[in-house]
């Protein structure tokens, strides 16, 4: 939240200007990021985005307060005590909960606000424009970037506050430290993700002049995580098959299925899970001697981070590594 | 002579193997109009964006302004202002916003929506100020792109191709802007085109361009003079009847009289080049070799002519190389 209120200033430092009556005028960065976030904010492409996901929120919110009572009665339940994570989990199969739910919006969303970042401004003849003003070449491609998270950032905190908003009018409790940091974990994590996503489109948006294509093509390795990874994996594992219980087969079960665990949307899934479900106690496979004498309760936020603390890095790395590859490639071509 | 703004020294560009500018040396004076001159894919943009820093010389040396573009790109840029060929605004912005937003990215201090205002009326887009910039023509655009140049004050305004995609009329107005702003603010500008006539009705001095090198350069009747060392006169004869292609009859002859350079024969039609006017005279020589002359012109060379020709060269050597 203090970060939110530090890029806010910086932001809109005319706001602060009774405070500081001399203010200096805004550096070029921060009139590009806010050009940026203005774009974006105005844009139909957004309001489609941001009304589907408010649809998706409100529709599993009413799914998941119908099904309440019964979700926090269920006495053998270790995760009854947690209503507001319940609120974001609860689901009675007609329509996935919120966090699977945005397992699949959040890379429309971060393709959507970045498939034509740097293009778009190629081909409008914008690029060369501002690149022939007195500010580095970098400055263009960190701004497109960081006015896009900043929109989402944005919208994830306020959706979030939202949500436990009305899940305290509809409820009458208060959430719990706890869950507040579980909550504010999640957010973070969907941060990351779309981030992810985002950096991904902008990398195609640098690789390709055409906007559909780039479009097309982040699409393209969205559904390829989404739905041909696992069946490529399955086909490799079943060709692959080694005599059971052999050590061998063993190794190779253990390869793939951290293959799986590596798509960006499964750590995402994992991730999330993990820290809206408190009862979850490890991700990968469990034998039955650690199974043996656990009891089914919950865990403490710090161990459930500890838990999907490697699906944060791996995700936080991809985002990196892409916007790394993107920022290369910018600043190595020819901007005509 | 004053002190040159922008100097090229030995200015070469390569893509691949293809040498878009070569051993360029180019000196622009502080004040002065320049014109760059030459066919599409002659070099020039490349220059311009060298002399910007926006793409790095294979060899040679570039200074404006003072500093050296490669190394503090940022110190030029704040110095040059450049219009670029294809000039694009953010299209869901009005004119004077896409104008505030570039003042802004310039760090300039003060009332920027009133400077801002002040050099669209300069340009002529006061009453389009309100206007989104994707509903502009093409002559607005052009327009709304020299105010965008101007606005941050700049010592040397670089215009590439500025002419490009206006009708007549507009073109003769904004260059006659561009040229009253020039003179009110002593601004240097150096602006590309391959439109011979209308650059000569602004430009100060002006360098021929072709294949990455500068042929020629200088004021425009110097310039004419360099061009045409000593073959100001052209003489076109046609000879009516048949005769033999190649070489034209009475290439002997005509060689012979005084002040002719050149002869050449092509479709049926005798070119004499000559240094002085000596119609009369090849007239007569045609007439008593007993060939029947059904047309004969004199052509003085016009500006045109010499950059028609120059291009013309240059598309010949082209195809020899090919």
């Amino acid at each position: 939240m203090r970060l939110t209120a530090i890029w806010h200033n910086r932001i809109f430092p005319a706001l602060k200007s009774n405070v500081r009556a001399a203010s200096p005028s805004p550096s070029p960065f921060m009139v590009m990021v806010r050009k940026e976030m203005s774009d974006h904010i105005r844009s139909w492409r957004f309001i489609v985005l941001l009304l589907m996901i408010l649809l998706t929120c409100f529709g599993s919110l009413y799914i998941s307060i119908t099904h309440l009572p019964e979700a926090l009665s269920n006495a053998n339940d270790p995760n009854r005590d947690f209503v507001f994570l319940k609120l974001l989990t609860a689901s009675d199969g007609s329509l996935p909960p919120f966090h699977v739910l945005l397992g699949f919006l959040g890379p429309l969303l971060g393709i959507g606000m970045g498939f034509d970042a740097v293009n778009s401004e190629q081909n409008n003849g914008t690029l060369i424009r501002v690149m022939a003003q007195p500010i580095p070449r970098d400055y263009l491609i960190n701004a497109k970037f960081t006015g896009a998270i900043a929109v989402i950032a944005l919208m994830f905190v306020s959706l979030s506050l939202l949500l436990t908003g009305l899940g305290m009018i509809i409820t009458g409790l208060s959430p719990s430290f706890e869950e507040v940091l579980r909550i504010a974990a999640f957010v973070f994590i969907c941060i990351v993700y779309v981030a992810f996503w985002l950096n991904l489109s902008i990398l195609f948006s640098v690789k390709f002049r055409r906007a559909a294509t780039s479009a097309l093509t982040a699409i393209a390795v969205w559904l390829f995580f989404t739905v041909f990874y696992q069946i490529i994996i399955g086909m490799t594992a079943r060709a692959f098959a080694a005599p059971a219980g052999s050590r061998g087969s063993y190794m190779l079960q253990k390869f793939l299925v951290t293959l799986i665990d590596i798509a960006p949307g499964k750590l995402f899934t994992d991730a999330t899970s993990t820290l809206l479900i408190p009862s979850v106690r490890s991700l990968g496979p469990l034998s039955i001697r650690q199974m043996q004498g656990a009891i089914p309760s919950s865990l403490s936020f710090t161990d459930s981070l500890m838990v999907v603390w490697p699906q944060l890095t791996g995700l936080i790395a991809a985002t990196i590594v892409c916007f790394s590859i993107s920022y290369y490639l910018f600043m190595r071509r020819e901007i005509r | 002579m004053e002190t040159p703004v922008i100097t090229t020294r030995q200015l070469c560009k390569d893509y691949g193997s293809l040498r878009a500018v070569s051993n360029l040396d180019l000196e622009i004076r502080k004040g002065e109009i320049f014109g760059l001159l030459g066919p599409n894919g002659a070099g020039k943009s490349t220059t311009i964006l060298m002399i910007l820093g926006l793409t790095e010389p294979t060899s040679g040396q570039v200074s404006a302004c003072g500093y050296d573009p490669a190394t503090s790109p940022i110190e030029v840029k704040k110095r040059v202002g450049y219009l670029p060929d294809h000039v694009g605004f953010y299209d869901n912005m009005t004119g004077l916003e896409n104008l505030c937003h570039i003042a802004r990215l310039n760090r300039m201090k003060g009332d920027i929506r009133n400077t801002a205002l002040r050099f669209l009326q300069k340009v002529g887009l006061e009453a389009a100020a309100h206007r989104k910039a994707g509903t502009y023509s093409r002559g607005m655009k052009q327009r709304l792109g020299l105010a965008d140049v101007l606005v941050r004050e700049p010592e040397v305004i670089i215009l590439d191709e500025p002419t490009l995609g206006i009708d007549p009329a507009g073109v003769r107005d904004f260059l006659q802007l561009i040229r009253e702003l020039s003179r009110e603010q002593g601004l240097t500008v150096l602006l590309s085109s391959h439109h011979l006539h209308q650059v000569q009705q602004v430009c100060d001095r002006v360098g021929i361009f072709v294949r990455g090198s500068l042929i020629a350069r200088g004021d425009i009747p110097s310039l004419s003079e360099t061009l045409h060392q000593g073959q100001p006169f052209t003489v076109e004869a046609e000879i009516s009847g048949s005769t033999a292609p190649g070489n034209p009859p009475v290439k002997e002859q005509l060689l012979a009289l005084e002040g002719v350079s050149d002869v050449t024969y092509d479709n049926g039609k005798i070119q004499v080049y000559c240094s002085d006017d000596i119609t009369p005279v090849i007239a007569r020589t045609l007439v008593t070799s007993g060939l029947d002359v059904s047309y004969l012109c004199k052509k003085e060379y016009g500006l045109d002519d010499i950059y028609q020709r120059y291009f013309e060269g240059n598309y010949e050597t082209n195809r020899n190389m090919a």
